[in-house]
């Protein structure tokens, strides 16, 4: 991966930043210039929630060559706590012992590297809560 | 003077069993785990490095902390296994926790005391009164070559401080620190598996150090072993913190709540610093800490510290150290192999 | 809006085509509906082609196949819109039929996906998901369908077993199509124990790797009924809808609202609704897209997709067969080709052209063709004029 192609999403990548719409309230992830609900073009800057509920998921048996190494892996989607949905791997599970509904929480992982000597590409992952 | 205003630490979820090692390349397990004094070390996964752990080490202690992450003037990680060998680890982990940006920032390395050079500088810096706050962070995910004795010891794990100028959760009543040049361990540029001299990594490097360091530190501070309710030393395998402890004048019960190698390994730069966060999870108010980190090549960096009454606030605000280390899941070998990197892939 | 009728068809042979460029196949197909419509002129092009960019390093698409179909300085044009380019392409072809700036128009549709290995093929379908937000965690198309099937399991009860039975269903009809990829029957069993992909899918339940074209010559009806001698086939319906790529980004992650959207505004345009349709083709890329479409499409309840094919609803001599070409699943998916190869089946069954798996009395078909996990749907309606 091009660095500034990773680079530019970090705030978003490491710390989890969203844009909260300053009209109605709506929470973008990532961040919008036009709210989706509202129309409105001015948001503050805000953090999600770091746990959540595993809403659906899949264990990923064909990898893209990036994360052959990793396979089989599970990737969800989970609704952190605030109400916002994003895609993550759900890691540190037995891939039978993952439940729909389940609480997880947010850890800072590698998601992919560029290759050994390309750059490293870190992100969120959900883990187990508690 | 300074204090530790939060700590935290991460261990990774998986174990591997020096059995589980032994039976592959046809050693005697029980001497193993009779010779070093364990019986399992902690595995990093294939997402897991120096720096995603050093960023979960830090987001605990800046829970217990309590303070504006954005406050944080300096950024300092120690390890051995930085995942670049060109580029900061320290600007992943100040991004990630969202320190200020004029935080400096520096990796450091010095063997397995890294971490504890990292918070000797935090130290200096918070009395110095160049940073409000520091973070301070000793972190490995360190290798052994296959087959090697390190094989079975060399382990994962992160330890983060947050220094300020207030008690804290413990005060720092004192640093210290001893060098030599020493090549007892070592691994050169572009090498994957470091190199040791085998028992010289004993007396005249270890014991030597983690001796010399202690013993000088309390002579400087005017205390003796039984001033202290506990003590960390570094802890390349479970047997050789006891015997320097026991070298010192230190009973077993001083040492046990940080003596963590048994059941995690030795996780280098995160090894004492580890221990000293198990410490502060049981600690009481008053108690006296001392901490003596050693790093191949050869150093060690000494601490006395003095627990607040603040501990008993923040000491459940984030995951103990104990409870990491109870969760755990057991990988064999080949996973294990495939999790280090050990495995040749395609290209 | 002039009335459009389609005049013409024709498809490329479709499968693992090793010895065919990507423009011979697309001209095959071409030819193909150009002598089925007994066309000289042709005013106008459109190519539906998702990523040929990434699949032969092929852009700049349009020009080069009105140049090798023998009919360079024509307006042409590529359309993209991942999976569903080719219906969007005979959207537009349609449109621009019926505003009068044209009135004979090619639409056809191309993918080459064998000259880059399966992990190269993996990376480009990918690309019609959001690649900062789903693509970067490692998740695969067949992931993110398998994610909708899990939701829709959990919430429904839809059952395994009735994601197979798609596939069976596909597959049988596939077996009456000369021209399809896998013309072979599968059985439950069969789906049930071939290879997991993304849990629960397994590769039975997905469609294949395609190489392949497909092409249709569109006018104005009027003009149709003076040149065409052929049963005239007019689309009375049209609709087109977008969606957020990301799954996690609807608010019901086993809805396709594009597609819901898309085929009520092409009912309204045809004045009918779902009971008025005799049959259907739908984008069932993988066994559970079919599931979710028909009920996004209004053929059965929400929640019920599942039953459908278990039942016999939608299998050729149900009350709506659905996919009696064999559908993505059996026929094939070069993913840009598909939503002309859709039109294809719709007006040979509309002229009673299709020999085994003909729905008799076939008067009204619907095609539904959709992009990534439903980010943009294209449904349109053929009746016989």
């Amino acid at each position: 991966m091009f660095p500034a192609r990773y680079w530019r999403e970090m705030p978003q990548r490491y710390r989890l930043e969203a844009g909260k719409c300053k009209r109605c309230g709506k929470v973008c992830f990532p961040p919008r210039l036009v709210c989706p609900k509202c129309g409105n073009r001015t948001f503050d800057t805000v953090r999600l929630a770091d746990e959540g509920v595993l809403k659906t998921y899949t264990v990923i048996r064909v990898a893209p060559s990036q994360f052959t190494g990793q396979s089989p892996y599970a990737v969800g989607i989970v609704e952190l706590d605030g109400g916002v949905l994003i895609t993550t791997q759900v890691v540190d599970i037995l891939l039978d012992e993952i439940k729909l509904g389940q609480r997880v929480r947010v850890e800072f992982r590698r998601v992919q590297e560029d290759g050994s000597a390309g750059i490293i590409c870190y992100g969120y992952k959900c883990v187990p809560a508690a | 003077m300074a204090g530790i205003v939060g700590y935290g630490a991460y261990v990774p979820v998986h174990r591997i069993k020096v059995e589980e090692i032994a039976k592959v390349w046809g050693a005697d397990a029980e001497s193993y785990k009779k010779g070093l004094a364990l019986v399992e070390k902690s595995v990093p996964s294939l997402d897991q490095d120096t720096i995603t752990m050093s960023v979960e080490a830090a987001r605990n202690a800046l829970k217990r902390a309590k303070i504006d992450p954005s406050l944080i003037e300096a950024t300092y990680v120690g390890s051995e296994s930085h995942p670049y060998a060109v580029k900061p680890s320290g600007t992943v982990v100040s991004e990630a926790v969202g320190t200020s940006r004029n935080t400096h920032c520096a990796d450091f390395e010095f063997a397995c005391k890294a971490g504890s050079e990292a918070m000797f500088v935090c130290v200096g810096l918070v009395n110095g009164d160049t940073v409000k706050y520091g973070l301070a962070i000793g972190a490995d995910t360190s290798q052994g070559a296959p087959g090697d004795a390190l094989e079975y010891s060399a382990a994962a794990g992160a330890a983060a401080f947050v220094f300020g100028k207030e008690d804290g959760v413990a005060k720092v009543v004192a640093t210290h620190t001893f060098m030599t040049d020493t090549p007892d361990f070592w691994r050169r540029e572009y090498e994957y598996y470091p190199r040791h001299g085998g028992r010289f990594t004993g007396e005249e490097a270890y014991f030597r150090h983690v001796a010399t360091a202690s013993k000088q530190m309390m002579e400087k501070v005017k205390m003796k072993p039984q001033d202290f309710k506990f003590a960390v030393f570094h802890q390349p395998n479970g047997k050789f913190p006891m015997k320097v402890g026991e070298m010192l004048g230190f009973k077993r019960e001083q040492i046990e709540a940080g003596w963590l190698a048994p059941i995690l390994g030795n996780t280098y730069s995160g090894s004492s610093p580890m221990g000293l966060t198990a410490i502060l999870d049981v600690a009481r108010p008053g108690d006296m800490i001392l901490m003596t980190s050693y790093g191949s090549g050869a150093g060690s960096d000494s601490f006395v510290y003095e627990v607040t009454k603040k501990i008993d606030e923040v000491r459940d605000v984030a995951p103990k150290t104990r409870q990491q280390l109870d969760k755990k899941r057991y990988v064999e070998y080949g996973v294990y192999a495939k999790f280090r990197g050990k495995i040749r892939m395609a290209d | 809006m002039r009335e459009v009728a389609v005049i013409g068809v024709g498809m490329s042979e479709w499968g693992e085509l090793w010895r065919k460029p990507m423009r011979d196949i697309f001209v095959e197909a071409a030819l193909a509906a150009i002598d089925d419509a007994g066309v000289d002129k042709i005013d106008s092009m459109y190519v539906g082609c998702m990523t040929s960019g990434l699949f032969v390093g092929q852009e700049h698409l349009a020009s080069m196949m009105s140049d090798y179909l023998g009919r360079s300085g024509i307006p042409a044009t590529r359309v993209e819109s991942a999976c569903a380019s080719g219906g969007l392409a005979f959207r537009l072809g349609m449109i621009e039929v019926g505003s009068g700036v044209s009135d004979v128009v090619l639409v056809g549709g191309v993918e080459k996906m064998n000259d880059v290995g399966g992990d190269g093929a993996t990376y480009a379908l990918a690309t019609a998901a959001d690649q900062e937000y789903e693509v970067y965690h490692g998740v695969t198309f067949p992931g993110l369908y398998a994610m909708v099937a899990n939701e829709h399991m959990a919430r429904f009860g839809t059952t395994r077993q009735q994601l197979a039975h798609v596939a069976v269903k596909n597959h049988k009809h596939g077996s009456m199509n000369p021209r399809a990829q896998y013309p072979y029957e599968v059985t439950v069993d069969g789906v049930l124990k071939s290879v997991l992909v993304a849990d629960p899918l397994r590769i039975l339940d997905c469609s294949p790797i395609t190489d392949g074209a497909a092409a249709a010559v569109i006018c104005p009806l009027e003009m149709a009924k003076k040149i065409s001698k052929k049963p005239l086939v007019k689309v009375t319906g049209s609709g087109h809808s977008t969606d957020s790529i990301a799954l996690h980004d609807r608010h019901d992650l086993s809805e396709f609202a594009a597609a819901k959207r898309a085929a009520e505004t092409a009912y309204k345009m045809a004045g009918v609704g779902p009971a008025d349709i005799d049959f259907a083709e739908v984008h069932d890329c993988f066994t559970i897209a079919e599931i979710c479409v028909i009920e996004a499409l209004g053929f059965v309840k929400r929640g019920e997709g599942g039953k459908a094919a278990e039942s016999g609803l939608t299998a050729l001599g149900g009350k709506i067969p659905v996919n009696t070409s064999g559908g993505l699943k059996s026929k094939g998916h070069p993913v840009g080709a598909t939503g002309v190869a859709q039109i294809v089946e719709l007006t040979e069954q509309l002229r009673g052209e299709s020999g085994k798996r003909q729905v008799k009395g076939a008067r009204r078909g619907l095609a539904q063709n959709m992009g990534g996990t439903g980010g943009s749907s294209v449904v349109h309606i053929l009746e016989v004029a």
